[in-house]
């Protein structure tokens, strides 16, 4: 029997009369290719176990796989409802080994990156299971799709379907903004968090980790920016925190990409480095406020330079996220000083030339030091003058698919966000809203669509702390996560909704306080 | 050290409670030896209850008064009952602060304290969503710190029956999500009502009828009301059959059951909602319409539904709680019936309704300003907080968290966000800022 992509929908009417918690293989986000029999195998704790292949590159020294192999044991088997009987079933085969087997150099103590090849192939049949990926990445994606597969029938037996699934993302970037700047995150959920992703096979965190309100990332440099600038001395991300955060990542092959975002959305960094924001003036005087980073002085390039020499060694991805967003100029422009740079400059009164040569000057210092960078899209917007490679994060909601068109006419790769800013919260469904959204839903050419790399599901701090955040992202970004990595026909919404319902009562039962789409319950 | 009258129960347990959340080590290092300080030390809090009543039930009418007086000379509290002491106590730990070297503090106070309403409380729906009986719990605690004195539970609906009824146990166990895991049973039941006890709080339990009954039909054949199409029946069902003797002799016998396990004196019986297309499409209450000379008003069959239930319920010694249709729809009820306004607009923008139910003599619950399962992006707890209940004749307020599908969040004002998060409670954040300790998953 054989279904291909859009699903299992006859296996699954069988096996659901309702939307709710009948047993059966439940995929999410749906993988490329889905081949399944109704042939069943059984497996238990005491007899299954994950191995890697004898002719696999990788083998017992790769720590990412042993930690892996541990992790999805556990969620396989750790179900709240206890095995009620003996494995029953004389007559279905058991299931006895999952082999592991990468193909190429496994890359297994690197970190991934934007070309890491996270496909797989997943052969099910008893007794022996085969997972079978070009490197260590794949095999992450493919435990996760395994332990997908695994159901309790109603006598608590482990069972699942012989299959064979080809799987590889349709776009390679799929993040997840966290705010730690409006409210402080601890690790904890931070972590927490990280694990969810790796559920929707999501692979960017991108970290918004100081803004305006606060500044929590402890400086070795200059360790004053956090003294002074975060909201306590135990609101604070030490070195070992961010150590932390990054290697729970690589290890559900995520990547963690910061961002300083600046010249605007700084406030907080005036608190500790004096002299680097812009004085506001009221006339002739100074008010005593504070605007965007100061671009005319030298001592703010200098600043920068070291700054981002000590941030592109503590991140260890190729990229760094600059910001660039929502600049006030109103400061800028009350300043006397900065009026005659201008003048000097002949950049005359507009202001986005100013701003596009605070931006140039900071894209040269992190190319300095072999950093790709990300910015929001008022600096495209704004014409400023960007290296090739950098990437464009297409944010404001108004008309994106054009912003989309211009940014990838001219030749620059696009991270879609516009439509998936989570933490606009309203009453109902909203994932469908998320769902629908096609990224390469705009005009333009083959060339132009391939440039749109993936996207990013926002959820922004200002309402947003440890007491709600799990709930108000997932499952919400499931839905976002579906997109970025399944096919573009993988769009009906009746289907999604039967899957993402138990896929949501699975993240719960793993530990992750995903909220319900609607009413009805989960099985445990 | 706290000095009381021994044996209460109530106090008992909220003494040790509010110790805890005082002075437990969850989150406080012990205090240095700091430098003495020229306040002087206080050892006890005293509390002086008029009339015990520690084994009683709180009731709409129990007074929640209390004084607290922290001076020099004295420290004590005040009240006439056990429930005002209770208030006080809340009252008193919040007053109580730290210095950063950790000693406990507390200002010189005069407090003279009682609510303004009598009525305030909080609906969950445990129906649409089967909620853990330790959710409900946690939530009576975050009620009692914020001076709730109403659990509102409305157990079944169509979605689900938890509600593990011991004179009809296939109501249960065809009606629940799941009879082995997703039920409330009578020692649950009980622990509910003895938590809420402890801390003043009322348990008004909700069965509503005849609308919003989808799940009492599998249990209990030929309740609900068979649907026609033409002259066949459909094979779906609508609300509670109005019709047949065997309606009302089943309710007899279920009310019976819930006005023993629910010692309040209320009841409330719902009413809301009735879709009367399936009423209309079948064929015998065509007939029984055109008996009763009733035409083709269906809120008339409404009526003599809610009436016949209405009488039921008074015959067990209960007073009753309905939503607002029932009044809207001109159902005769007794003048000491309450009158739970939900919808915003309709028939008439809420404000209209209160005055009109209450210009009719009935008393009012508002809720429709309040339902946070309507959730939007921002700080709308502002909205929540700005409504005056009394802009025309009223009586007191309901908040309302239908949890359709969504996170209930929890509402605080802005004074007392600082020790919401200390205490461990859930409670989102109303705009940005931080706690000094943050909400830590377990």
């Amino acid at each position: 029997m054989e279904h291909r992509g859009l699903g299992l929908p006859a296996l699954l009417a069988l096996l659901a009369p309702c939307c709710c918690a009948a047993p059966g293989p439940t995929l999410w986000p749906m993988p490329l290719s889905v081949k399944t029999s109704p042939r069943l195998l059984v497996l238990s704790r005491e007899n299954f176990s994950i191995y890697h292949d004898p002719s696999s590159t990788a083998g017992p020294s790769c720590s990412l796989l042993q930690e892996a192999f541990r992790r999805y044991y556990d969620y396989i088997f750790d179900f709240n409802k206890s095995q009620l009987g003996p494995a029953k079933r004389n007559s279905a085969v058991e299931l006895k080994q999952l082999l592991v087997s990468v193909v190429l150099e496994p890359e297994c103590d690197l970190y991934p990156s934007i070309t890491s090849d996270e496909s797989y192939t997943l052969a099910v049949e008893g007794p022996v299971a085969f997972l079978k990926a070009n490197r260590v990445w794949g095999v992450l994606r493919g435990l996760e799709t395994f332990s997908q597969l695994i159901y309790q029938d109603s006598y608590g037996t482990f069972t699942v379907n012989e299959s064979n699934i080809i799987d590889s993302p349709r776009f390679p970037h799929r993040g997840i903004l966290i705010d730690t700047a409006r409210h402080f995150l601890p690790i904890k959920t931070i972590l927490k968090t990280l694990d969810a992703m790796a559920f929707n096979k999501f692979n960017v965190l991108h970290w918004h980790i100081v803004d305006d309100q606060s500044f929590p990332y402890q400086s070795v440099a200059f360790p004053e920016l956090s003294n002074k600038g975060s909201y306590s001395l135990s609101h604070v991300y030490t070195p070992n925190d961010v150590r932390t955060v990054i290697e729970y990542a690589r290890l559900r092959g995520i990547r963690v990409i910061p961002e300083f975002d600046s010249p605007g959305h700084t406030q907080s960094w005036g608190k500790g480095q004096k002299n680097l924001l812009t004085p506001c003036y009221n006339g002739p005087k100074q008010s005593g406020t504070f605007g965007p980073i100061n671009p005319i002085l030298n001592s703010t390039y200098c600043f920068l330079s070291q700054f981002f020499k000590e941030v592109s060694t503590v991140f260890p991805d190729q990229f760094v996220h600059l910001g660039g967003d929502e600049v006030e100029f109103t400061c800028w422009e009350s300043n006397p000083e900065v009026i005659a740079f201008m003048k000097k400059k002949g950049f005359g009164r507009d202001f986005q030339r100013l701003q596009s040569f605070y931006i140039q000057k900071l894209l040269g210092i992190v190319s300095t030091v072999n950093k790709g960078a990300i910015v929001w899209q008022e600096v495209f917007d704004d014409h400023a003058k960007l290296n090739p490679g950098t990437v464009v994060q297409v944010w404001k909601n108004e008309m994106y698919p054009v912003t989309q068109a211009a940014v990838t006419a001219a030749g620059f790769p696009v991270i879609l966000s516009a439509p998936w800013y989570l933490d606009w919260i309203s009453y109902g469904q909203d994932w469908r809203n998320y769902y629908k959204v096609d990224p390469l839903d705009f005009d333009g050419s083959q060339e132009q669509k391939k440039l749109v790399i993936g996207g990013e599901a926002c959820l922004w701090g200002e309402y947003v702390d440890a007491t709600n955040l799990t709930p108000r992202l997932w499952p919400r970004a499931s839905a976002v996560g579906e997109r970025l990595w399944s096919q573009q026909n993988i769009k009906d919404l009746e289907d999604a909704y039967d899957r993402l319902t138990i896929h949501r009562c699975r993240m719960a039962r793993r530990g992750i306080a995903a909220e319900p789409l609607f009413t009805g319950y989960c099985n445990f | 050290l706290w000095v009381w009258p021994p044996g209460c129960s109530v106090l008992d347990e909220a003494f040790q409670r509010y110790r805890d959340l005082l002075f437990s080590s969850r989150s406080w290092q012990p205090p240095e030896p700091a430098r003495k300080q020229h306040a002087p030390e206080k050892s006890s809090l005293v509390i002086l209850v008029g009339t015990p009543g520690c084994n009683e039930l709180p009731s709409l009418e129990s007074g929640e008064n209390y004084t607290l007086t922290i001076n020099d000379d004295h420290c004590f509290l005040l009240s006439e009952t056990v429930w005002g002491a209770l208030r006080g106590l809340e009252t008193f730990s919040q007053l109580v602060w730290r210095s950063p070297e950790g000693a406990f503090f507390i200002n010189k106070t005069e407090i003279e304290d009682f609510p303004r309403f009598p009525h305030r409380g909080l609906l969950l729906d445990t129906s649409r969503h089967y909620l853990p009986l330790t959710s409900i719990l946690d939530t009576l605690d975050v009620m009692a710190y914020n001076k709730f004195n109403v659990f509102h539970w409305h157990l079944v609906d169509d979605s689900s029956f938890p509600y593990d009824s011991f004179t009809f146990p296939e109501l249960t166990r065809k009606g629940s999500y799941d009879p082995a895991t997703h039920i409330y049973t009578a020692q649950d039941v009980k622990e509910v009502i003895e938590y809420a006890r402890l801390r003043g709080i009322r348990v008004l339990a909700e069965f509503d009828t005849p609308g919003h009954t989808l799940s009492w039909g599998p249990g209990v054949p030929g309740l609900l009301t068979p649907c026609y199409s033409g002259s066949h029946p459909t094979g779906t069902f609508g609300p509670v059959n109005p019709i047949l003797n065997t309606t009302y002799e089943f309710m007899s016998a279920f009310f019976l059951e819930v006005s023993s396990v629910f010692p309040d004196f209320y009841l409330h019986l719902g009413g809301d909602e009735v879709d009367f297309t399936c009423w209309k499409s079948n064929p015998d209450i065509q007939a029984f319409m055109k008996k009763q000379g009733f035409g083709n008003d269906f809120k008339q069959l409404e009526s003599f539904y809610i009436q016949t239930l209405l009488s039921i319920v008074s015959a067990y010694d209960k007073g009753y709680v309905v939503w607002q249709e029932v009044f809207d729809n001109k159902v005769k009820v007794r003048p000491d019936t309450i009158i739970q306004v939900w919808r915003e607009e309709t028939p008439v923008h809420y404000t209209k309704e209160m005055e009109l139910i209450t210009r009719a003599g009935f008393r009012a619950l508002l809720s429709a300003p309040w339902y946070l399962n309507h959730i939007t992006y921002g700080p709308d707890w502002s909205e929540i907080y700005m409504v005056e209940p009394l802009d025309f004749k009223g009586e007191s307020g309901e908040l309302c968290l239908r949890t359709r599908g969504g996170w209930a969040g929890w509402l605080i004002s802005p004074c007392f966000f600082v020790s919401s998060c200390r205490r461990g409670v859930q409670a989102q954040p109303l705009n940005v800022g931080y706690c000094e300790q943050e909400f830590e998953e377990t």
